[in-house]
């Protein structure tokens, strides 16, 4: 159909095997068969790109340059061919009242066509008056734009759950989008989030027509199903009481677990270690850092402090998701690996420094 | 993290100083060229215009300038307009929807246009490949993961696969490569080529004509050393014969007329160990046009940052203007280099379009001076030191109950400085001055302007309601501030208006 993000590709120089690679790519990241990989392609070739109006309030803009640095599909794919980018602040072409222009124009005549997308919280004391943009509160802005929307993403960890502004003691009573606007709204957290779900959302969408199924906090669960700390490259030495225990000694150069150092990963629901970052390079556990369970919920307290050991309490299980865990789970996982790991450790800590000397110096 | 450091006077091991060297050296480069092609070239480059151009002029234009091999092909410029035209044909613009094209202020041939609209496509591809280089570090980008109060969390190790290793300095040394390339062959010569187009820019913008840098890439491992590659200084009224020595403690934050209130009185200003951040929203609490700025009004959430008692001009400009008039051997030369290209002389450099060309002389002095730092990281782990971390203060237990501390960096944008003070082993303040504060700051009690809003005053408009050239002189100075870009633009006529009064 001329008209259609296919059509579009193809105008543009894309060979019909780029779009399938394209369309199998996009289908391994949403973790589906790749006997899905038609629908996505048929889906792709009929529709017309849809708007997407993406608003920043309280953030870093860190979401922002996430997406940049998106690969499967890259940036200038997705905005020059996937979807029609028609209102974002930092790299949209116009400024002041032409840009209010684009954002008025697409939520007037895309009515209930368009896709919203918000980046940062929302303060709502006093009436919401310490974020203006445009001349506007964000906490209008943010309920007009959901209003019209027909679907709606928040993307990091401020837009889904208040992340920084968010933090105590939080001054200006920041929120998450869903708090603000209610019903369904699709969260992507993390700090920032990681671009390759969002892109895989996105496809998901103009694909089947809905949203990925979501976990109780709405984060997609071909993305957040699964405990960081289940997928990790370094579960092993954890199983074996391998830790490391000061920053630069063997362990740490030998890639042990991150637990005695304050890893949140036991807490922490994300596919980094599946998809990690930046095309693959790493993600912070492999760099040798631990997680800071930056897509959970007030993160900045819960998961705090990020240098210390998770503290005891009554336990869960393992194999649970974040629904199952519910919100207690820093505390609750604690347990587990607590006792776990206590245990395993204090058997295995006179082997670890016996072959600490044996180090290859 | 400088900051703490400082205070608890940790000096951190060799191969942190070069690892954040190394970070700082990719962060630098990466956020200039982001900035040049993705924040600020639609200002000069008419995309519109593009669809006009004849591929193979574009490609004789482009290889005129520099032999980097997509310069030199006809059919690749010609696959680029057809697929703007495509794009454009299919009536969703997207992010180019109501941009100001076909301004009388565009003065760029359809030519350069269309080769500044595919080098914007290739940058896309080259910064999402290049920032790969701070992820083998820092895990990720944004947001790397690895600073740790007395060092880095990434341990380097030569004989193990979960450490820096020869593998990694390989990789490092190919990105390094990389970016020297994309720099010299397509940043500078389009940085050049679109200048040479606007050298009426280098009369306009001015701004406040004082310059300070906290200097950075340490040469020891000090908390906040001097012995610096990027020298630190501060220059007053454009006068470049003199120098001064940094001192941290002429750094002063008032608030008369931002939505602070202040214990002492709003219009006296404090250091920051001294700051307080207590909200006094004084604007209006609905829906408006246009803040009130007139007499004594508050109409900014920036306090008024001033280095001894004046507003000062931070970020690549500031650097290059104090690394010229230290004769800093590299800058002076390119500094030099590229004035005697566009023909101008150094007061050039106090302009909109010194401001852009400083940017993008310091990102080839980076790309150059970038594969040294990972040499240099290569010979000391050959050394045998694979020390990541000063951890003799790691647990608090080790503190002393009060303390206070600050902590210098230049960040791309700017000098950036974070202040802290220790109460009984916690914090119990914290003041962060970030580059984009430093130039937006608002007027003071005295009257001054900060440097955004000076560098507008006599800016000349030729469509009032299409205000190109205010977005030019703002976006030179890469704010940080989205929503800011908007509160500007809107009072833009306003402030041309208040020159006139
Ligand atoms: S505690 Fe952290 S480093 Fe250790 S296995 Fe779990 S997620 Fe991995």
């Amino acid at each position: 159909m001329a008209g259609s993000i296919y059509h579009h590709l193809l105008s543009r120089g894309v060979t019909r095997r780029d779009f399938l690679k394209f369309c199998s790519a996009t289908a391994a990241t949403l973790g589906l068969s790749s006997s899905m990989v038609p629908q996505i392609a048929e889906a792709l070739e009929k529709k017309e790109r849809p708007s997407v109006v993406w608003l920043h309030f309280q953030e870093c803009t860190g979401d922002s340059e996430s997406v940049l640095r998106a690969s499967k599909p890259s940036i200038a794919k997705v905005i020059l061919d996937i979807v029609s980018l028609d209102y974002h602040e930092t790299i949209m072409a116009p400024s002041g009242h032409a840009a209010e222009k684009s954002l008025h124009d697409t939520i007037t005549k895309k009515k209930g066509k368009y896709i919203a997308v918000y980046e940062g919280a929302v303060p709502t004391k006093d009436g919401g008056i310490y974020c203006f943009v445009g001349g506007k509160k964000s906490i209008d802005t943010c309920k007009e734009v959901a209003a019209g929307a027909m679907a709606n993403i928040a993307v990091g960890n401020c837009a889904c759950f208040g992340g920084v502004p968010a933090a105590k003691p939080n001054p200006t009573e920041a929120k998450g989008i869903r708090d603000i606007i209610g019903g369904t709204v699709l969260n992507i957290p993390g700090c920032p989030m990681n671009p390759e779900n969002f892109t895989a959302v996105v496809v998901h969408f103009l694909t089947f027509g809905s949203l990925p199924a979501l976990d109780s906090l709405g984060r997609p669960l071909f993305a957040y199903g699964k405990l960081i700390h289940n997928n990790c490259e370094r579960r092993p030495h954890f199983d074996q009481g391998q830790f490391v225990r000061q920053w630069g000694d063997q362990g740490h150069r030998l890639g042990w677990c991150l637990y005695e150092m304050g890893c949140k990963g036991p807490m922490a629901f994300q596919n980094c270690p599946t998809i990690r970052w930046n095309e693959g390079t790493s993600w912070p556990v492999q760099a040798g850092h631990p997680c800071i369970a930056c897509a959970t919920p007030d993160n900045w307290d819960a998961a705090y402090p990020f240098y210390q050991r998770m503290k005891a309490v009554p336990g869960v299980g393992w194999q649970a998701n974040a629904d199952k865990i519910g919100l207690g789970v820093a505390a609750a996982t604690a347990a587990a690996v607590a006792a776990h790991g206590a245990i395993r450790a204090a058997k295995r800590r006179k082997e670890c420094s016996k072959s600490e000397d044996e180090g290859h110096e | 993290m400088r900051a703490v450091e400082h205070a608890l006077n940790i000096t951190i091991p060799d191969n942190a100083r070069i690892l954040r060297n190394i970070i700082n050296a990719i962060q630098a480069i990466h956020d200039h060229v982001i900035h040049f092609y993705h924040l600020h070239a639609l200002d000069w480059v008419d995309v519109v215009s593009a669809l006009k151009a004849d591929p193979a002029k574009t490609a004789a234009l482009a290889s005129s300038i520099s032999d980097w091999p997509n310069n030199a092909s006809a059919s690749y410029f010609k696959a680029v307009a057809g697929k703007l035209k495509a794009f454009v044909e299919s009536g969703q613009l997207g992010i180019f929807a109501n941009g100001y094209w076909g301004h009388p202020a565009y003065k760029l041939p359809p030519e350069a246009n269309l080769m500044a609209v595919a080098h914007y496509l290739e940058a896309l591809d080259w910064q999402r490949d290049f920032i790969k280089a701070m992820a083998l570090l820092g895990a990720k980008n944004p947001h790397p993961q690895t600073y740790l109060v007395g060092g880095m969390a990434t341990p380097i190790d030569p004989n193990s696969q979960n450490a820096i290793n020869a593998n990694t300095i390989a990789q490092l040394l190919e990105y390094a490569d990389r970016a020297q390339a994309f720099v010299d062959k397509v940043y500078i010569p389009d940085l050049l080529a679109i200048a040479s187009f606007y050298k009426d820019w280098a009369g306009i913008g001015a701004g406040v004509g004082n310059f300070l840098s906290y200097g950075e890439f340490q040469n020891d491992n000090l908390p906040n050393t001097t012995n610096v590659w990027l020298p630190a200084g501060f220059i007053k009224g454009k006068d470049l014969t003199k120098i001064e020595k940094v001192d941290h403690k002429k750094m002063t934050e008032e608030v008369s007329r931002s939505w602070y209130k202040y214990a002492g009185g709003d219009d006296k200003p404090l250091h920051p160990w001294d700051g307080e951040t207590t909200p006094n929203y004084t604007g209006p609490k609905e829906t408006y046009k246009e803040l009130n700025t007139d007499g004594k009004n508050k109409y900014s959430w920036v306090k008024a940052i001033r280095y001894d008692g004046v507003p000062v001009e931070v970020g690549p400009l500031a650097r290059m203007v104090i690394a010229y008039a230290a004769g800093h051997k590299e800058a002076k030369g390119l500094i030099d280099f590229v004035l005697g290209k566009l023909g101008v002389g150094p007061a050039a450099l106090f302009s909109t379009l010194g401001r852009t060309a400083a940017r993008g002389i310091e990102t080839k002095l980076i790309a150059d001076k970038l594969p040294s730092y990972i040499m240099e990281l290569a010979a000391n782990i050959k050394k045998g030191d694979y020390r990541v971390a000063n951890t003799d203060k790691w647990e608090p237990s080790t503190w002393p109950a009060e303390a206070k501390g600050y902590g210098y960096h230049e960040a791309p944008r700017g000098a950036l400085c974070h202040w802290i003070v220790i109460k009984d082993r916690q914090i119990a303040n914290y003041q962060c001055v970030v580059p984009g504060g430093v130039n937006a700051s608002p007027r003071d009690a005295k009257g001054q302007r900060g440097p955004d809003e000076e560098a507008l005053i006599g800016t000349p408009i030729a469509k009032p309601d299409q205000p190109l050239e205010i977005i030019r002189t703002i976006h030179s100075f890469d704010p940080c501030m989205a929503c800011a870009i908007h509160a500007v633009d809107a009072n833009g006529k306003e402030i041309v208006q208040v020159r006139v009064r």
